[in-house]
């Protein structure tokens, strides 16, 4: 009798919990049915940000109206919760068709089977920059209409008053000169000379640092293998790089104070800030004519920025292949990549929309990102990188604020390879 | 008249006497038990949806490698996972530590702050509410809107150096506090309980308010000074708020984890990683599921092995 009770209450509990399983299933169907166009579910990253949201409803309202077989609806995220509503999604199966996503997260993902090689026209993504494209395993599975660049900002008339050379493509700053020149410009007044951004969190340390640590000739996985860390992320010229980047701050060359953002360069409280495209027009307006867009230090294998923005991708699950490939056609005209790179001053992903571009024509004021665009380096492409990411940040902040630097950079290596290792090496 | 206090413990035997008749009448009629369980039902329905299930799910997944996003299914991997945890992830054995100093700093002082402040806003004064809504209102703030003005208020030219700065003369440089490895555990401390120490006072005001004014009459008619009031009427009348309060407060603070994920991270240098923390950032962030699910396990056992430690001491005294 008790027995039974309980098979009842287990049934009970079952079938609440089924009915609720039903309700998370239901916002699902969207994918076609009926004699109508068929949907095409599509989220973007983009909410908050009217400047890109504004192109993409113009790109689906185009689409939806050239022809008759599909129809796209599209959904937006903020940024901040985009990708753990992703990661929900994938992970109980109830991914759209089409969706964007940081360029580094790509090969995780293509490896895990939630997106599908891309299977547009070649010609479209061999056109782009190389760094707007995803690949994984010799496929292309995610392409981009734009690419952002790191440079570092100056004013020509406080390097001038200060005897500091301008820094060109050809001929960047040795790390001697650069730490000369920090110095130099505490000397005259600023009490932190470089903003180097620290007091950002997550995807930003990569971003920004991990290019520094190549340039100095170290890196965050031995790339050949993509196997181990051993000796790339803790071999001598990383440990030489990192108790640079922790003398930075320990000399009050740079710090993590303020804000996130670049107002203390616009407002001239720091001299050099190393920061993205992203800030460009902002300072340009504050700072005019007299704005630098310079390359980063040449730290000892020529100078290297990030690269690999986001991108647009076609999910496994995706219903209506054909249908998401004719949108993503569609979407890679010269006209919108040009739209994007106007609206929201990024770098447009081909020379067509580059030389149509207001900011980045030839001899447009940020023509210079255009010139660092060949130093952009990938984050390294493999399902791994979530670890990578989340451990290099970890260790660079404790660097930061003083940890030992060959110790931290040994645990990080460790945490990376048993991750690896874990996972019996990610199928390569 | 019989005391608030005492009327405690006969309720509660009442209940149990009602309770067993009750059971055997339970037996004969099967559809007043029917009706019983449609009651529990959707209590039960979410707890096994929200709390038994995942716990079961958190057990199975710390013997495997199971990923966040995998094509491979997860593989049984014994007990490595645990073995990693103690041998080879040093900043677990650091959230350890850090939260085990949390608990110990939190647990005593929150808990006799709050007493304190009960204590004070107990007395019959103008105004006193006032004081009770004041020393609340941390409590009903988000506790992320509360992390995130305490990492302005620490910063290096935050309001806490200034307050410093003006109080010693500008004798002092002012400090990012967050940022030094020795202060921001302590920062960290200071505004936990200030965010969580209102609700407390309220509990000890409760208990406080069970207590009644013939007891303190008769004490003061036997001539106890206020202290003494405090020890022989005060003190063993709040004895069930305070088992209540510890325990409370100690699950609490083992929890540790908004405050950090929104003010440091864990850092730096691990100064203020915890084991929820670390457990969200290699289960979720780097995607470790099943090493996440190891640390969860960890932590539960720790909690469990705290609690029961607790329960068998408060009980011991009775």
């Amino acid at each position: 009798m008790k027995r039974t009770r309980l098979a009842r209450i287990v049934a009970t509990a079952t079938a609440g919990a089924a009915a609720l399983a039903a309700c998370g299933q239901a916002g699902q169907g969207t994918e076609g049915g009926g004699d109508g166009p068929a949907e095409l579910t599509l989220w973007t990253h983009s909410a908050g940000n009217p400047a890109e949201l504004e192109v993409y409803t113009q790109i689906i309202d185009d689409f939806n109206a050239s022809q008759e077989d599909y129809r796209v609806v599209q959904e937006s995220f903020p940024q901040a919760a985009y990708n753990d509503a992703i990661v929900a999604a994938a992970a109980s199966g109830d991914l759209p068709c089409l969706l964007d996503m940081d360029g580094p997260i790509v090969p995780n993902w293509a490896w895990a089977g939630y997106i599908q090689p891309l299977g547009i026209d070649p010609a479209i993504t061999d056109a782009l920059l190389p760094t707007a494209v995803g690949e994984w395993d010799g496929e292309v599975y995610s392409a981009g209409y734009w690419d952002a660049a790191l440079s570092i900002f100056a004013r020509q008339s406080v390097l001038d008053a200060n005897g500091i050379r301008v820094p060109t493509v050809e001929e960047p700053w040795t790390q001697d000169e650069f730490d000369a020149a920090l110095t130099t410009l505490q000397g005259a007044g600023y009490a932190t000379p470089l903003d180097i951004g620290a007091e950002d969190t997550g995807e930003w340390w990569p971003y920004a640092y991990s290019p520094m640590l190549q340039s100095a000739g170290g890196d965050l996985i031995d790339r050949e293998t993509l196997q181990s860390a051993e000796g790339v992320l803790n071999g001598p010229e990383a440990v030489e790089f990192f108790t640079w980047f922790q003398s930075l701050f320990e000399r009050g060359l740079t710090g993590n104070g303020g804000q996130v953002g670049n107002e203390e360069f616009n407002n001239d409280e720091v001299a050099l800030s190393y920061t993205g495209v992203w800030n460009a027009q902002a300072s340009l307006e504050a700072v005019g004519d007299d704005l630098l867009i310079l390359p980063p230090p040449d730290l000892g294998t020529g100078p290297k920025i990030g690269g690999g923005s986001w991108q647009w991708g076609i999910s496994s699950s995706c219903g209506q292949l054909e249908g998401a490939q004719a949108y993503l056609e569609f979407s890679f005209a010269t006209e919108y990549i040009t739209q994007f790179s106007d609206n929201q001053i990024v770098i447009p992903a081909t020379e067509e929309a580059e030389a149509a571009s207001a900011n980045f024509a030839e001899g447009a004021p940020l023509r210079p990102f255009v010139d660092l665009t060949p130093f952009a380096v990938l984050r390294p492409p493999t399902p791994a990188y979530a670890v990578i990411s989340s451990t290099f940040e970890r260790a660079a902040k404790d660097i930061m604020s003083g940890a030992d630097v060959p110790s931290t950079l040994d645990q990080a290596v460790l945490d990376i390879d048993a991750d690896i290792a874990a996972n019996d090496g990610y199928g390569s | 008249m019989s005391t608030p206090l005492q009327q405690g413990t006969p309720a509660v035997a009442t209940a149990r006497v009602a309770a067993e008749p009750g059971g055997r009448r339970r037996r004969r009629s099967s559809s007043r038990s029917a009706a019983a369980y449609g009651m529990v039902a959707p209590a039960a329905v979410l707890l096994l949806l929200f709390l038994v299930i995942p716990v079961l799910l958190a057990f199975g997944l710390s013997f495997t490698n199971a990923r966040l996003i995998s094509p491979e299914p997860p593989r049984l991997v014994g007990a490595d996972n645990f073995v990693r945890a103690f041998t080879a992830d040093p900043t677990f054995l650091r959230s350890v530590l850090n939260t085990a100093l949390f608990a110990l700093v939190v647990v005593p002082v929150q808990a006799g702050l709050g007493l304190v402040m009960a204590l004070l806003v107990n007395q019959k004064l103008r105004g006193v509410t006032a004081y009770r809504v004041i020393f609340f209102v941390p409590v009903v703030t988000s506790i992320v809107v509360v992390s995130i003005l305490w990492k302005f208020l620490y910063q290096g030219d935050g309001l806490i150096n200034s307050v410093i700065n003006s109080l010693t003369f500008g004798a002092w440089d002012g400090m990012a506090w967050l940022n030094s490895t020795a202060t921001a555990l302590p920062a960290i401390i200071v505004l936990s309980i200030w965010q969580a120490v209102g609700f407390h006072m309220i509990i000890w005001l409760s208990g406080l308010q069970t207590i009644p004014e013939e007891l303190y009459e008769a004490a003061r008619m036997d001539g106890a000074t206020p202290r003494q009031q405090f020890r022989n009427v005060t003190w063993p009348g709040l004895r069930p708020t305070m088992v209540f309060i510890l325990v409370t407060i100690t699950i609490a603070a083992l929890g540790l984890f908004v405050q950090i994920d929104v003010m440091t991270q864990g850092g730096p240098v691990n100064a203020t990683t915890t084991l929820v923390y670390h457990a969200v950032r290699r289960g979720y962030r780097e995607q470790q599921v099943g090493y996440g699910a190891a640390i969860s396990l960890i932590f539960f056992v720790l909690v469990l092995a705290v609690a029961l430690v607790q329960r068998r001491l408060t009980r011991d005294k009775d």
